[in-house]
């Protein structure tokens, strides 16, 4: 399409414009003045001034993973681009679909080491999808079109357009409209019918099948979690998820096993060794999931669904691989499944739940409940109780509290649980909990944080007062790196190398120092209160749980062992363990 | 000789490190800036092995390009390796020629000898057995070009240097299945 000229920078805004993008998070720098010179003469975008541009994608994954839309982010050159890594990375292990735009100094300057000059698509490379350096200003519109396309479709991730900033003001008439389809990036989204069918196949005649499902059943949308719902229900098959993935199915069906893994229930994962036929759909057998990969699920026939071919074998050999989105395959199994033939050993599905029944009554999340301290599972789940019927959204930081929160927190519906799975970036839930209220103001957005966690990202505070977004920072305070104290006592005879958190800030004066409201809970019995004080509240709130302090979460994979070794909390009686290398 | 890496880091468990084989990969790509530091930073980034690689246009307008990686792995890992490069963005098709059929593959060398008076004729002798041409003679030197498989150039080259090699230059392989079909 030809209009009349217009800037790189105008040309920029309004092809995200007609991308449908509503919010930016970004900062400015020298680099990126034309584009917020842009910004400034418009409306229909909004721009959400973050305090580190890390944060800015942690925002934008945020509001991806909240909406199913991409994030869109907007950093300077060198330092904006480099500070951005982090999210990048964090995105690219996630599969989370952000387009982040960043500045880069004037094209006769590339390669000069001028000021303020990265080589961000060189640094990027291997912590995005895709990345683009744009050189010609005909070309703008189109890639941007092109990297949202790419963000977007197959396995999505993060896609970085490096713009020179002289691009940003030279003109052009050169504007792309409407679908973009690539040339070469066509991503499969039917899975192959006869696989399809031998899967089916496969799963009726189980003795003992499970479901594992993952992130790629969020990503995939809500039809697929609607669709992985109905599977269950109309096979009566147990099921269990990964971290990224729960909420796909409901945390209260009794289908469901509970999270697997390394913190994962003992019923999910003695289920996933002991089980005949495995459904994995849109999960990866990442290291935290498998444990030992000789140990893992040794009896098994695997079936893998994956829309991305290069996560199938990659460290488990599966018998059975599916390329495919996960709502599509999900659709042809139900189909093949009803076409009649098809109905699961009844008999043999009874004794398979009567076993599971009795790994769930082994109570694997059971802890001492005190009366002088709260214990922080005990927090969880009073949070749980009281917000449950608001639907929250939740996001974490990374340690302990991250996996109470996956433990004790239930959903019920996907893309309400925002949490950094692959990459584990600590300071990763303040920034999303930012970004998710910006997609949804009237909803209830909680952070559940760790006070190590959460001083990585605690500028955003200021964000959160600057656009009235009322997130609540749910700080479990056990005043140590949790789960580094935890390794250390396991893997290192309890000597607390570094781990405890001295000189710790008063959260509330904190709180109140940024015009947010703060709010401390130090006896259990003053808990439910304080959280009502918390939910009620229409501003930011810091909540100082103060928790006891060296409380191990449980049950725990032992890095290097595998799921049928897991330690219980009550560990006189547990399974023995044999030991493993540690991979903090 | 040519490029050269070793496997960093372990990449599969030791179950499946068995049977190792050399496949000839060959990869179409959208001829765009950095694609071969994608494809590169692929194999060093995830710790695969790349015995040769070569890289040019394949087509007249330049569109595209052709890469033909020699790599080592086992089943999975070559697999793997296949699977990374598909989603590469901006790679069109990628082809296993070890696999896909018979296929042929050639290298070129230019190899500078420098051999005593008493083994001129000697040097002159292999070359000829080899079918390699003499594209420049000094007094005291030859450059032999020669082509074909990579055992045959490293046995051509092993020989020489019995009789004073100074320097080889070899361009990796070039690899092409059998039969009329395209990649
Ligand atoms: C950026 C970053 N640095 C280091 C780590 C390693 N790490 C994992 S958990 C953890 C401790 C987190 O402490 P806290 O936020 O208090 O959470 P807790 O485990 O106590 O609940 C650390 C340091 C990490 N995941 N991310
Ligand atoms: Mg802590």
């Amino acid at each position: 399409m030809t209009t009349k000229p217009l800037s790189g920078a105008a040309i920029l805004i309004k092809s995200l414009e007609d991308l449908g993008v509503d919010v930016i998070f970004g900062y400015p720098g020298g680099a990126v003045l034309p584009i917020y010179d842009e910004i400034f003469q418009q409306t229909k975008i909004r721009h959400i001034l973050v305090r580190h541009e890390q944060a800015a994608v942690h925002a934008a994954e945020g509001y991806a993973r909240s909406t199913g839309k991409p994030g869109v982010v907007l950093v300077t050159s060198g330092p904006g681009a480099t500070n951005a890594i982090t999210g990048l990375t964090d995105a690219m292990l996630d599969s989370i679909p952000v387009v982040c735009l960043t500045g880069q100094v004037p094209t006769h300057l590339i390669g000069s080491d001028a000021f303020q000059e990265a080589d961000t698509v060189g640094i990027s490379r291997h912590c995005t999808k895709h990345n683009y350096l744009v050189k010609d200003v005909d070309k703008l519109s189109s890639i941007v079109h092109e990297a949202f396309y790419v963000a977007t479709n197959g396995r999505p991730g993060p896609v970085v357009i490096d713009i020179p900033k002289d691009v940003q003001i030279q003109t052009s008439d050169v504007l792309h409209s409407g679908r973009i389809s690539h040339r070469s990036y066509k991503p499969q989204l039917k899975g192959d019918i006869e696989n399809i069918r031998e899967a089916v196949e496969l799963l009726a005649s189980a003795k003992k099948p499970i479901i594992y499902s993952g992130g790629g059943v969020i990503n995939s949308g809500p039809a697929a979690a609607q669709l992985l719902r109905e599977f269950v229900k109309m096979t009566g098959f147990p099921i269990t998820s990964t971290l990224m993935g729960l909420g796909a199915v409901s945390g209260t069906d009794k289908h469901f096993l509970g999270m697997l893994g390394m913190h994962g229930t003992y019923e999910a994962n003695n289920a996933m060794h002991k089980c005949d036929v495995m459904l994995c759909l849109g999960a990866r057998f990442d290291d935290r999931v498998t444990g030992r990969l000789d140990a893992f699920s040794p009896h098994s026939k695997k079936i893998h669904v994956d829309i991305d071919r290069s996560s199938i074998n990659k460290t488990v050999h599966v018998d059975l691989p599916i390329v495919g989105d996960a709502a599509h395959v999900l659709e042809d199994m139900i189909k093949v499944w009803k076409s009649g033939v098809h109905s699961a050993d009844k008999e043999a599905l009874a004794d398979w739940w009567t076993q599971i029944e009795t790994w769930r009554d082994r109570k694997c999340l059971n802890y001492t409940q005190r009366d002088d301290v709260i214990m922080p599972q005990y927090a969880v789940q009073r949070l749980y109780e009281l917000t449950k019927d608001r639907k929250p959204y939740i996001s974490t930081e990374v340690g302990q509290h991250q996996m109470w929160a996956a433990q004790f927190y239930m959903f019920e519906e996907p893309n309400h649980w925002l949490t950094s799975g692959g990459l584990g970036t600590m300071g990763y839930g303040l920034p999303a909990a930012i970004g998710a209220q910006v997609a949804h103001p009237d909803k209830l957005v909680i952070d559940i944080a760790g006070e190590a966690s959460i001083l990585m990202n605690i500028q955003e505070m200021s964000t959160a007062m600057q656009y009235g977004l009322p997130v609540k920072v749910f700080i479990l305070n056990n005043e140590y790196m949790g789960m580094v104290r935890q390794w250390q006592d396991l893997n290192h005879e309890g000597r607390y190398s570094n781990s405890y958190t001295e000189a710790l800030p008063d959260f509330v004066k904190l709180a109140e120092s940024f015009g947010a409201v703060g709010i401390r809970a130090e006896m259990p019995d003053e808990l439910d209160g304080a959280i009502m004080e918390m939910i009620a509240s229409d501003k930011p709130v810091i909540f100082d749980c103060r928790v006891a302090k060296l409380e191990n979460c449980y049950p725990m994979v032992p890095s290097g062992a595998g799921h049928h070794e897991m330690i219980l909390a009550d560990a006189e009686d547990h399974e023995e363990f044999s030991g493993g290398a540690a991979l903090v | 000789m040519t490029m050269n890496q070793k496997i960093i880091g372990t990449k599969l468990n030791a179950t499946a490190l068995e049977n190792t084989a050399s496949h000839t990969i060959s990869v179409i790509v959208d001829n765009e800036v950095g694609v071969l530091a994608r494809v590169i930073g692929l194999f060093s980034g995830r710790g695969y092995n790349i015995e040769s690689l070569t890289v040019a246009p394949d087509d007249m307008e330049g569109q595209t390009s052709r890469i033909t990686i020699v790599t080592t792995g086992t089943p999975m890992v070559i697999e793997q390796i296949k699977a990374q490069l598909d989603r590469l963005v901006p790679v069109i098709r990628v082809g296993d020629l070890t696999l896909d059929g018979p296929s042929v593959e050639r290298e070129l060398a230019l190899i500078k000898v420098a051999p005593n008076p008493e083994d001129r004729e000697e040097a002159r002798r292999i070359a000829e057995a080899f079918r390699a041409k003499t594209v420049d003679s000094t007094k005291g030197s030859f450059i032999f070009e020669v082509t074909g498989k990579t055992e045959k150039i490293t046995a051509f080259a092993t020989l020489m240097q019995e009789l004073g090699l100074v320097e080889v230059v070899r361009t990796g392989v070039a690899a092409l299945a059998r039969g009329q079909d395209k990649l």
